[in-house]
This record gives C-alpha cells, structure tokens and sequence, in this order.
C-alpha cells in the first residue's frame, strides 16, 4: 500500500513528517516563548538569535509559525476526524442499504458540490460563527459530503463482490459484513482522500482565518498570522513569509502524499 | 438534443435547490436580527414591530417563497446595516468581480496550454524537470498567500502598483486593469499549475495509445506525434477542466480581493458575514453558486459538443 518506490509519495512522506515533528516537539518545546514581548528586539531581521526574526511586539516569530502550525494542524486533525466517521456512516450505511435515502442523499451531495468548497466554507462559519472550535465543527461538516460520496462508491462497489455474498451466505449480519469485512477494503482508497482532506483543511483553515472570520485572538493559527504579518509588510516581510511558508509545506506535504497514495492531487 | 434538454431541466431544478439551501443556512444561523438592528434602541415592542415589518414573524416556506419571487424579478430585499436596497449596495461590485474573474480566466487559459506541452516537450530536460517541480509547488500555493507575495514583489520592491490603491473601473478602466492584473494573477498561478499538470497527465497518457505507435512508425518524431496526433485528443478533458475552473476562479477572488483590497462582490461578502448583515450575504452567495452551477452545465454542453464519442455512450 505505502509505494515507497513513488518519488511523490516519498516527497510528500518526507516533509509531512518533518513537520509533524516540528509541530510535535513545539508542544513541549519551543526556543522563545511564543507570546513573550520584547520592546528592544522589534522587528528584527532573521538571524542567529531569531530564526525567523521578530515581528512588532518583537515576539520570536518561529515560535510564533510552530505554534500557529500545531494549532493549524490540530483544526485540520479534528475537522478531517469529524468528516470521515460521519462520512464513513452516512456513506457506507446508504452505499449498502440503497434505497430512497441513498438517492435522496445523493442528490443532496450533488447539489453541495455545486457551492465552490471555499464559499460553502464561508457559509457554514456564517451559521456557526467563528473562534476555534466552530471553525472545527464548521469544516468538520464541510467534509462530511465528499468522504460520504467516496465511501458510499466504494461500498457499493465491494458489495457486488464475491466474498460479501459469501460472508451474507455463512449468516455474517449486516453491521459486521459493513464494518469487518468492506471497511477494511476500502483503506487504500480512503487514506489518499484524507490526506488531500487534510490538505483542503489547512487552506480552509488558513483562509478564513486570515479573512477574520476563523479563529479569534488570543489563539494562535497561521491564517491569523498571515493577516497581521501583511500590516507589516514593508518593516518585516519575513514575518509574513515564515507563516506563508509553513502553509505551503503543510499543504505540499499532503498534496503529494495523497497523490503518491494514487488519488489525483485534486480536491 | 434531448439529453440537453434533460441536462437543462436538471439545472433549474439544481437552481432551485442552491437557493433553498442558501436561504436555509442564513435561516439557522442563531441571533435575532432585530437586537442587532435596533442596537440601544431595543425594546420587546419595537422588537415584534420591526419583526412583522420585516416579515420574520411568518413560516419559513412563506418567506422563502417570497425571497425567491422578488429576487427572480430583481427586487433582492433591504440591507441590515446599509440603509439602502442589496441591489444599491452592489451596485458597481459585480462588475468589477467579473472583470477580475475574467481577466484571471483568461490568463489561465493563454498560459497555461503552451505551458503544458511544453513540459512534455522538453520532459527529459532540465527545463522540464525543473518546471515540473515548481508547478508542483505553484500547486500548493494559496491564492492569498501568493498575493501577499505578489504584493511585497510588485507593490513595495518593484513599485509597479499601489498596494490598496485600486482606480474604480469608471475613473480609467486601463489603470483599473493594470491594478487587477496583480489580483488576478494571484489566483491564476495556483489554477495554471493544476491546469498544466492535467493537461500534462492528459498528454502522457494519451501517448501510451496504440494509434502513437503508428505515428512513430511512419518516420514522426516524438514533437510531431504530440503536435499533430496527441494534442487535441489530450486536450478534451482539459478543455471541460478549464470551462469548470471559471467557478473555482470566482471562489478564489472572494478571498484575494481582501488581499487587494478590491471592492467587489468577495470583499462585500466578507464584511457582510462579519457584520451579520444576512440579506446581502445571501444574496451574494446565491449569485455566485448560480454562476458556478450555470458554469458547469455549459462546461458539460461543451464536451458533448466537441467531443462526439461523450455523446453517444
């Protein structure tokens, strides 16, 4: 499953890692405090003392992107979970029952798909407003229809394969036919949409909260820093373009994981 | 012909359920508009007055029903914090959206064909693996982080426009333009890096087919099969892929006209969600989803149209 000959996936591997250890070990630790002010040092170029300098409370600005991408990824992590177990549900429960529910569903799913994700993501933080778990729950539901649509194909197609008449054959009920024996033949399928999820829930992330409406200050997110870093462009474009960076790693890194897991790169 | 006229029924009734969806969504949202309008003014009475003035004191099917009578005939309701009509306040702001939504469109489409075969082209150079490898990057760009960029490039090094200086179209539409190129830009790198990589995909997998292996043993070389047997075959699927990505370009500049500070529809949308101003809102999210739903529908009449083997299965 895991091609380790694939150069994309093992590009996307790499630095999918890499971040998650910086991102990891910047829970525990990071070289500044990120919230500590320091009037002396504002604005201080990149450097030795400072990594990525300092921005205009003269805060440690990579501990600053660590933290803003530990807080970007856990909205990602979260929102991505919620899409995939209601999307397993849904779909997997309609792609083998069928029926009305399944068409009704289906017909729904399409119309979804009509709203460009970005302005459907802007609707649903319209209806639950923003701060950081809203932005969750927002994206969590943003998800549901794409893994549900990816799901219920896969379901209906091992349904027709041999070895469910043969499970249905030996007495195996339903539920456990669904969970036990399809679920675990539909991973390969489902591990490249989760990572080209993760993908989307970062950009989602980022944008609306760097348009203000996703997380709120105090807490800490690479969108929010983006939109205070553009203030200062002109005295300390490396603020903006440290948490810039850490966008476009984290969502390179997922993009190419999941092509290199044979999805098509595209949301 | 009856499979268009299937197709066009499947659209209104798409139409139809885009707005009730909208409308819905701007429906559940918790708060009472009435606080926020009366502000320190709010009494319990002028609260149910305002209600029935506003016709929130009658069903959700009554109402929705109406919305949607009077904005198919054009009248699109009151703004919550404008004292004027939505239409007044877009007035002006569609335009300037569809000219930047255009403009970036049509850089997509100039840029990124050439581009493409030009990767294959060259794919064993180091033009093409280079180029391949940027594209990927281009890739996961987000629009509004490279307008950002374009912004300290451009704006502040290069001084070649004045960051949040945008010329309305109706004082210079030439300086409009030259300012919108920027934001357009912006959105079309990211688009033009998925466009090439398609049509790349497109082009590489179409030469794996039987009738290349005839074209190599007629004497072609490997630029001719691409220029005269390849390409327009690899281009079917790119073409409906570009007709489609007008809608993404549309989504992508209500986020980076607040990178410009373009006043458009984007920008509008933005601030009326942040003010709760709903009426507005819904009305721009309903303009743009029908947009995007008439888009792909023409996008779908396109393939029939140029590409009869779709037709027939």
């Amino acid at each position: 499953m895991f091609d380790l000959k694939n150069k994309t996936f093992r590009a996307g591997a790499v630095i999918t890692l890499v971040m998650l250890l910086i991102i990891t070990v910047g829970v525990f630790w990071t070289p500044y405090d990120p919230n500590a002010m320091d009037a002396a040092g504002k604005m201080a170029g990149p450097g030795l003392r400072h990594l990525f300098g300092t921005d205009n409370f003269g805060r440690d600005i990579f501990s600053r992107v660590v933290q803003g991408a530990g807080a970007t990824f856990f909205i990602a992590l979260c929102s991505v979970s919620i899409g995939l177990a209601a999307g397993l549900l849904v779909g997997g429960l309609t792609g083998y029952y069928g029926g009305w529910v399944d068409e009704l569903l289906m017909r729904l799913n399409d119309t979804l798909t009509a709203f460009p994700s970005l302005l459907l993501a802007l609707v649903l933080i319209a209806v639950f407003q923003g701060g950081k778990y809203n932005i969750i729950l927002a994206l969590g539901v943003l998800f549901i229809p794409t893994f549900a649509r990816i799901v219920r194909m896969e379901v209906a197609r091992q349904k027709a394969l041999d070895y469910v008449a043969n499970a249905r054959l030996m007495g195996v009920g339903d539920m456990r036919i669904l969970f036990v024996h399809i679920m675990p033949n539909i991973w390969p399928v489902l591990l490249s949409a989760v990572a080209i999820g993760f993908n989307n829930a970062v950009l989602a992330e980022a944008s609306m909260s760097y348009l203000g409406l996703g997380v709120q200050p105090p807490d800490p997110s690479l969108g929010r820093m983006l939109n205070e870093a553009q203030g200062y462009l002109l005295r300390a474009p490396w603020y903006a373009l440290s948490a810039g960076a850490a966008i476009i790693l984290l969502v390179l890194g997922f993009g190419l994981l999941s092509e290199g897991l044979g999805g098509d790169g595209r949301a | 012909m009856r499979t268009v006229l299937r197709k066009t029924g499947v659209l209104i009734l798409t139409l139809l359920l885009v707005t009730l969806f909208a409308f819905l969504a701007f429906e559940l949202i918790p708060g009472d508009p009435t606080t926020m309008l009366l502000g320190s003014d709010y009494t319990p009475e002028r609260a149910a007055a305002l209600r029935e003035s506003l016709g929130l004191d009658r069903s959700v099917a009554a109402r929705y029903l109406d919305w949607l009578v009077s904005f198919v005939t054009g009248d699109m309701g009151r703004s919550y914090t404008y004292s004027m009509s939505v239409r007044e306040v877009l007035r002006g702001k569609i335009a300037v959206t569809a000219v930047l939504s255009l403009l970036s469109w049509v850089l997509v489409i100039a840029v990124s064909v050439p581009l493409g075969v030009a990767l294959v082209r060259y794919q064993k150079k180091p033009f093409g693996k280079i180029g391949f490898s940027l594209n990927q990057v281009m890739m996961a760009m987000p629009p509004f982080f490279l307008g950002i960029l374009l912004t300290y490039l451009f704006g502040i090094l290069l001084k070649l426009f004045t960051p949040g200086k945008f010329v309305p179209l109706s004082e210079g539409p030439g300086r409009s333009l030259a300012y919108l190129f920027f934001p357009a830009l912006a959105i079309s790198l990211p688009k033009i890096a998925k466009t090439v990589k398609l049509l790349r995909a497109s082009i590489l997998s179409e030469m794996r087919r039987e009738y290349v292996l005839t074209a190599y043993s007629r004497g072609n070389s490997r630029w001719m099969v691409i220029k005269n047997h390849v390409f327009r075959n690899a281009l079917l699927p790119v073409v409906t892929y570009l007709a489609m990505s007008l809608a993404d370009i549309v989504a992508s500049s209500i986020i980076v006209e607040q990178v410009f500070v373009v006043p458009g529809l984007g920008r509008l949308l933005v601030a009326s969600i942040s003010n709760r101003d709903y009426p507005v809102a819904l009305c721009i999210v309903v303009m743009i989803a029908s947009v995007v739903v008439v888009m792909n529908y023409l996008a779908d009449i396109l393939t029939q149209a140029i590409d009869p083997r779709v037709r027939l299965s």
